[in-house]
């Protein structure tokens, strides 16, 4: 199993860098202000492009170092761009009617996170890998898929859903980076160009959005009802 | 053979999608996307018998044509075909000449996606398959560009997304499973997690499994995840309410049941199933809620695919050959039918102008022939005899109760009575109540839509009075393919 085998500076860096991913994700949760979702949403694809770079060389992936250019490159970069060119004509600049309050969301992603542990910590036992980088890597996915889903719930722009769910796929690509550093080449790549025309689509959604309905928060989406 | 059979399948709409957007004229293009359906329906017709001889595998084994997905692949060209000649005359109607031809692409492209998925023998690649196919049909879904087709298909776009990456998770847990047993790097096709699957943790399988459920789930509109689903079918054009309905719900429950076979193998015990019949049975309930109290008719429709979805994840969990015979057969009978409906709906929504139930009356006078032919699909497809929904959902309840789960077969059989009553009292209402106004339609409805409504229509009745022997021992084989029954996975 590839995670017992990793030197400890290793894994203690891999944990670094997840933990501080997480906490971008409560960046996210604690602001209001769009533009800091996106710098914290960039700041986490350049962490996870560290990592799988990380993983790369005390792994013994070469591969994974391609991964991490296209992870700065697509995720780092141009993901970022285009969400911000997104945003740009759409005179919001920040949340007006959260569902929660960052503060109390503050306090949800913590329960998740604790629940994540717990889910995580009881996996690792059984598979026998408690006390390793796994328990870390599987907490850090399962919350950031939670607070994701907060974040879907809690925020109506559409601009923050659309980076509530590119959080949900940087918590499966960070853990995945470090439980499953072989997953396929081919795979991940294509995974990396989905996203972009993911992106691309919503992009046109917003527009469509804005232009035939007049909003773009989802609060004012209350036709379809029954 | 099987290889050359799914190279025309695919080849047919990519070459459509490429001329169409090259030539970008609307009439040929109706045409070629015609033609593309056809050539690809004809291939299809074909694949279940070249993929009996085991499960053929092609490019690197990324591609495989087994006799569950060729079933799959065969449903989703029959409705995109049916659909493609429906649609010509439909769109027509819609009098949005200049973006026809950009409509065909996306449909062909739609098409093109949701009989690819279930050919992908790579979970990496099924995941992005239908990933595909929500976001070329999203566009379809916001093609009038009303703001209720652009509120639809935002929804369907964020919890569809949603859904499909707990399915990524899902994934990614499964292929993690994989690698205690075959090492960091290996090919993820099905067999091969199949095979490796005893020597899996199972607590780790659980978990993945239910991932995959919920986020596949989402995808076949199992309730609660169902929400996007009357959206998506009740805004977007007639065309791809049918292929949405007919095929790409297929599509997906084609993964669910492929991880369901092997989180079984895996000795998981019988909690994966459990959860495929609760979340059935859920959704059953949930849609003879809806039904009930409904006013749209596409809506109408939409919910009775949730139904639909309800009963073949019912037939799939109680699983044995009765039960996955009948979900197949169920299957095929409600892509056909339904695409019936959704014919019949939007020629009468476009005719009378809405889509309210309550004001759309007295469609058998007007209509005598598509009238009639719309109402007995409604008998139909709430599971009446003699058609085919009839003979599969007998089947499935059949499955049902001599097995574990008989609680569920008798609340599905409560709650289809239900609906029969709910659904037909709607069709009541539109056949042989006068209104307080008159409402007489404006419009008739074209031999481009009536003939399809008849192409589905005829099978739907002669599948209802025969089942054939050789579908009988097709299914055979894809219920041996899917591993023991529930029986014998209790009993170890």
């Amino acid at each position: 199993m590839i995670v017992t085998t990793f030197p400890p500076l290793a894994a203690s860096l891999f944990s670094l860098i997840a933990i501080a991913s997480l906490l971008l994700a409560f960046v996210m949760l604690g602001s209001r202000w769009l533009r800091h979702y996106i710098y914290a949403f960039a700041a986490e694809s350049w962490l996870i492009a560290v990592l799988s770079a990380a993983v790369g060389f005390y792994g013994g992936f070469p591969e994974l170092y391609v991964i991490a250019v296209l992870t700065v490159l697509f995720r780092g970069c141009i993901l970022p761009y285009l969400i911000l060119r997104i945003v740009r004509p759409l005179d919001v600049a920040r949340e007006v009617d959260v569902g929660l309050q960052p503060s109390s969301s503050l306090v949800a992603g913590a329960f998740a996170v604790i629940f994540a542990l717990a889910v995580a910590n009881h996996l690792s036992v059984g598979l026998g890998l408690a006390g390793t980088v796994a328990v870390l890597a599987l907490t850090v996915m399962l919350s950031l898929k939670l607070i994701g889903f907060l974040m879907l719930t809690v925020r109506h722009e559409a601009v923050s859903q659309v980076l509530g769910l590119l959080v949900l796929e940087n918590g499966i690509f960070l853990g995945a980076q470090i439980l499953v550093p072989g997953m396929p080449l081919l795979i991940e790549i294509v995974i990396l160009f989905d996203l972009l025309i993911v992106v691309a689509c919503f992009g046109i959604l917003v527009r469509y959005l804005s232009s035939h309905v007049g909003s773009t928060s989802a609060l004012s989406l209350n036709r379809l009802v029954g | 053979m099987a290889g050359v059979l799914l190279l025309l399948i695919v080849l047919a709409p990519v070459a459509a999608i490429v001329v169409i957007l090259l030539t970008r004229r609307p009439r040929l293009a109706e045409r070629l996307n015609l033609a593309a359906s056809a050539v690809s329906f004809g291939a299809a017709l074909l694949l279940p018998g070249a993929s009996l001889g085991g499960p053929h595998v092609f490019l690197d084994q990324y591609v495989i044509a087994d006799p569950f997905g060729a079933w799959v692949i065969l449903c989703a060209a029959i409705v995109y075909f049916l659909a493609s000649i429906y649609g010509i005359g439909y769109m027509r109607m819609l009098e949005e000449e200049a973006r026809l031809a950009r409509f065909y692409a996306l449909f062909a492209g739609f098409g093109l996606t949701t009989m690819v998925a279930p050919m992908m023998n790579n979970a990496g690649l099924y995941w992005i398959a239908i990933e595909l196919t929500t976001l070329v049909s999203t566009f379809l879904v916001a093609f009038e560009r009303a703001p209720e087709s652009i509120e639809a298909a935002w929804k369907y776009i964020i919890v569809v997304s949603g859904g499909i990456s707990l399915a990524l998770f899902g994934t990614v847990l499964f292929y993690w499973a994989g690698t205690f047993v075959l090492g960091p790097s290996y090919a993820m096709t099905w067999a091969a997690l199949g095979a490796a699957a005893p020597h899996m943790n199972p607590t780790l399988i659980a978990l993945a499994f239910l991932l995959v459920l919920v986020g596949y789930g989402t995808k076949v509109g199992l309730a609660p995840m169902h929400t996007w689903l009357p959206d998506a079918h009740s805004e977007g054009p007639a065309p791809v309410s049918a292929l949405l309905s007919g095929a790409l719900l297929n599509a997906a429950m084609i993964g669910v049941m492929r991880y369901l076979s092997i989180a079984e193998a895996a000795h998981v015990g019988p909690l994966p199933r459990a959860v495929l019949v609760v979340l059935g049975a859920f959704s059953l309930f949930i849609a003879a809620l809806f039904i009930v109290r409904q006013s749209g008719i596409k809506r109408l429709m939409a919910y009775s695919s949730v139904e639909h979805m309800g009963v073949m994840a019912l037939g799939f969990g109680f699983g044995g050959p009765f039960g996955v015979a009948g979900a197949l057969y169920h299957m095929l009978n409600h892509t056909l039918n339904k695409s019936l409906m959704f014919f019949g709906a939007g020629s009468m929504m476009r005719t009378f102008g809405t889509k309210e139930i309550t004001l759309i009356r007295r469609v058998g006078r007007y209509f005598p022939v598509v009238g009639a032919l719309w109402l007995a699909g409604a008998v139909g497809i709430t599971g009446a005899p003699p058609f085919g929904l009839f003979a599969s959902e007998l089947t499935i309840l059949r499955a049902g109760l001599s097995g574990i789960h008989a609680w569920a077969a008798i609340l599905m059989a409560i709650l289809l009575i239900v609906i029969f009553i709910g659904f037909l009292n709607h069709f009541r209402i539109m056949y042989f109540v006068a209104p307080e106004s008159e409402t007489a339609p404006g419009g008739t409805v074209s031999a481009w839509c009536a003939v399809p409504m008849w192409l589905a229509f005829i099978p739907v009745l002669v599948l209802g009075l025969w089942w054939p022997e050789a579908i009988w021992h097709y299914f055979g084989v894809i219920a041996h393919g899917l591993g023991p029954g529930p029986a014998e996975v209790a009993l170890r």
